[in-house]
């Protein structure tokens, strides 16, 4: 992230060359400039007492929790939380619940924004395209309690579409307490929630682009395909490169909000995910060392798919990757 | 534009309006369905089903909700815990993305990988609770308020904005001999206001419509947001404590547990749709300095 010049500190460098003075001149600097270590504080205490403090507390995740003993003087017990998780009858289902959720979400989710884009860039008269815009991004502002309850009354044996639904077979469907129906409930509404305001990025990249070259194309003769194929898809290729590096470094850590509210004890072979576990058997029933190892399980799987993805898209992207 | 279309891509065009119209109306019809119920007779709305007869529309919904104790109750502490987050999240992101602009801030490069490395790695959920717990913040608004206070993409961003002016800034302060403190305070504050009111804004949507930190770190109904009051009407189809009286029969119970949901998904939402129009232009502005460093 950091790409610019550093002169603060090469001034630092120039003015000694003894590595002692050096180190002086540093602390003077840091001195003079304690205002911005004062500024940078909050946030700097904030992050190490809740992101780094936790990220040690996960050793929590190795040892026989003991609430009297506390994390620290719990015992040790290497493995073992792992290897009962693994070996679970659980694992499997769990574990494949949670990888299609989110890898059909990522094959069915990330073009559409890109679709969308494409296509609000073809709205020439701005005033429609803002209008258009307003109206699409406004799920992406309700609550992802307010899209379930929706759902809820929406896909109900009684509700509108199933009156649809029901007017042409005969028979409404189980959508929200069949298993079968909860992927595509899930992914359908999140592509719904989400696609708008997903393609808000590709949209300001596109704005970017030189009529110009439009322009000429149209001259040479392009079609109109064409042009959207060699000039506004090779725009926006860098940031769809990152977005999928990160969509997909997340594969396994999908949301656990909306899959709880859509749970129900029917539809639980298919929509019990690594998070709705963690949850249940940590905080519901307590099993707190048991549980941080199925999490951490989850992120560790998510920082292998994150590198692995990053490496693969570096090497298809002419070495432009997300780091 | 003089860019000439063919035949065929001046079809395509007509296409992509037709879809893009197709969009929008996927968008409407739930949300115009929800209010417009929201506005019937729920007798007949169970009973027949939707319809547009102008006899059918009824209050009973909104009367219900707002005279309940739990959902208004809800709304106070929504309006408290997401003003509150959203003050001390643009605060700590002012701040720290001031520190971070500044090129004489020695380490600015270890800070930064710190903050960023808590985007991709993190302790999990357990460890998180326990630590609240630990620090005796359960049961507390600061609970929702502080664990999340810091959030890295506020502070790229705010980072990214005082790039722009930090210089400008510096020559003022040489010329004045103005103190750290009140360039800050009398310069960079009023010079930032655009990015605070984004920072602000999102901060404070993103506190109303979340749920899940209320749901582990708090028990006292008392404390409640609307968000899980909310819940246990539309998810878990309970009517909030006192919404219905035990004398009342089944039928009606049901009938009004359904008017309830449609009502009451219109109220929760109302600050927002009021808010929505007004910060729509900030939108690409904030979105594209955050993404694109």
């Amino acid at each position: 992230m950091e790409s610019s010049a550093k002169p603060g500190r090469s001034g630092a460098h120039s003015v000694d060359t003894g590595k002692q003075s050096v180190s002086r001149t540093r602390w003077e600097h840091i001195r003079k400039n304690s205002f911005l270590y004062l500024l940078l504080a909050p946030a700097l205490l904030l992050t190490i007492l809740f992101k780094y403090v936790p990220m040690y507390g996960a050793v929590i995740a190795f040892k026989d929790f003991s609430p009297i003993r506390g994390i620290m003087h719990s015992d040790w017990v290497g493995f073992k939380h792992f290897e009962k998780f693994l070996t679970s009858p659980n694992f499997e289902v769990i574990f494949m619940n949670t990888l299609k959720l989110s890898a059909f979400g990522l094959i069915c989710g990330f073009p559409i924004p890109i679709l969308l884009a494409l296509m609000l860039n073809q709205v020439r008269r701005k005033g429609i395209k803002k209008n258009i815009q307003l109206f699409l991004y406004a799920p992406n502002f309700v609550s992802v309690i307010v899209i379930a309850g929706m759902l809820f009354i929406f896909l109900s044996p009684t509700g509108p579409i199933n009156q649809i639904v029901s007017w042409i077979s005969g028979q409404p469907l189980m959508f929200m307490t069949d298993p079968e129906y909860f992927r595509w409930v899930y992914i359908l509404s999140d592509i719904w929630a989400t696609a708008g305001w997903a393609s808000i990025i590709y949209v300001a990249a596109l704005a970017n682009v030189d009529p110009e070259l439009h322009n000429a194309a149209s001259l040479d003769g392009a079609s109109l395909l064409r042009r959207i194929w060699h000039i506004d898809l090779p725009t926006i290729k860098p940031i769809m490169a990152i977005v999928f590096i990160l969509a997909a470094g997340g594969i396994m850590s999908i949301g656990f909000e909306k899959a709880y509210l859509l749970q129900t004890s029917m539809n639980l072979p298919s929509s019990e995910i690594i998070a709705t576990y963690v949850y249940k058997i940590g905080l519901q029933s307590g099993d707190y060392a048991y549980s941080a190892a199925v999490g951490l399980f989850n992120s560790l799987i998510n920082v292998i798919l994150l590198l692995g993805v990053n490496f693969i898209v570096k090497k298809l992207n002419d070495n432009e990757g997300l780091y | 534009m003089i860019v000439k279309n063919s035949p065929f891509d001046r079809f395509l065009l007509v296409l992509n309006g037709l879809f893009l119209g197709l969009g929008v109306l996927i968008v409407v019809i739930p949300f115009g369905y929800i209010i417009a119920a929201s506005f019937m007779d729920p007798t007949v709305l169970l009973n027949r089903g939707f319809s547009f007869q102008p006899a059918d529309w009824s209050l009973e919904g909104y009367r219900k909700i707002l005279g309940n104790e739990a959902m208004i109750r809800g709304f106070f502490n929504s309006i408290l815990y997401a003003t509150g987050f959203a003050v001390v999240t643009v605060l700590i992101s002012i701040c720290a993305g001031y520190a971070l602009a500044e090129d004489t801030l020695v380490g600015r490069k270890w800070f930064m990988t710190l903050f960023i490395i808590t985007l991709f790695f993190g302790g999990g959920l357990i460890p998180t609770y326990l630590l609240v717990r630990q620090l005796d913040l359960l049961n507390t608004p600061w609970a929702l308020i502080i664990p999340g206070a810091v959030n890295v993409w506020n502070i790229i961003l705010a980072r990214t904005f005082f790039k722009g002016i930090s210089k400008e800034l510096k020559e003022a302060a040489n010329v004045d001999g103005a103190s750290e403190w009140t360039i800050f305070t009398r310069i960079v504050i009023p010079l930032s206001k655009p990015i605070m009111f984004v920072l602000a804004l999102y901060a404070f949507v993103g506190q109303w419509n979340s749920y899940f930190d209320a749901m582990i770190y708090l028990d006292d109904p008392n404390l409640f947001p609307l968000q899980l009051v909310l819940r246990s009407i539309l998810i878990q189809n309970q009517a909030a404590p006192g919404m219905i009286g035990d004398q009342q029969a089944m039928a009606e119970l049901k009938k009004l547990s359904e008017m309830i949901k449609y009502s009451s998904i219109v109220i929760s939402s109302l600050p927002l749709i009021v808010m929505y129009p007004f910060f729509q232009k900030y939108f690409e502005k904030g979105v594209m300095v955050g993404s694109l460093k």
